[in-house]
């Protein structure tokens, strides 16, 4: 089981969506991702793919505009 | 009905290809399949070297209000079109070229970028998958 994260710090539609999947497919079952980011809407819409996609969210960290989200594939 | 998105890409203006990819790519992010059939002036935009070559469909000004809008895209990070191509290959999405837009503009297969292109099909294949599809587009 490994970490694997992704910096869209400054990325904007559809960056973040795009590279969190791009992630979550490299990434074996069990592992976590990690997506680390500023843009707003993506914030929510990152939990939407997760839940389209059928994995789990561990939890949303935001401090200062900048949001963490974790995933277990 | 398949989690699956069709999409037409007839238009081959800069921001509407745009659009249409931001779209692609967001659905193939959230796990859906998708097709991108391009036709017309869309199909334009997948011969070698046009990818980019699309004028603004509005205010284009000769180019200058592209070239203004791509500066302003460039600061806000937006990817270029190039980077959502290859990405929506990387996420797996489908590129289907009419044959029937390249017999009338007289493009020929060696014009297009053969190796993004699945298949080269007529409106049969699109009905075909846009019947199965609970996202589909005409853009």
């Amino acid at each position: 089981m490994s970490k694997i994260t992704v910096d869209c710090t400054g990325e904007t539609c559809p960056i973040p969506l795009v590279e969190t999947r791009k992630a979550l497919r490299k990434a074996k079952e069990g592992d976590i991702v990690e997506v680390i980011g500023t843009h707003p809407p993506s914030r929510k819409e990152i939990p939407m793919a997760v839940k389209a996609l059928g994995l789990e969210l561990i939890d949303i960290q935001e401090k200062d505009g900048v949001w963490k989200i974790r995933i277990r594939r | 009905m398949a989690n699956k998105a069709t999409i037409v890409v007839h238009s081959g203006d800069m921001d509407k290809v745009f659009s249409a990819f931001i779209i692609a790519n967001g659905a193939l992010a959230m796990g859906m399949e998708v097709s991108l059939f391009f036709t017309f002036w869309g199909l334009q935009r997948l011969k070698k070297g046009g990818l980019e070559k699309g004028p603004l469909s509005k205010m284009n000004l000769l180019g200058l209000g592209k070239w203004l809008v791509k500066r302003k895209m460039k600061k806000a990070g937006v990817a270029s079109l190039e980077k959502l191509l290859q990405d929506f290959k990387e996420l797996g999405g489908k590129i289907l070229a009419c044959d029937m837009t390249m017999a009338i503009m007289g493009i020929k297969r060696e014009d297009l970028r053969v190796d993004l292109i699945s298949d080269y099909c007529a409106v049969g294949t699109y009905i075909n998958e846009a019947k199965e599809s609970s996202v589909t587009l005409f853009i």
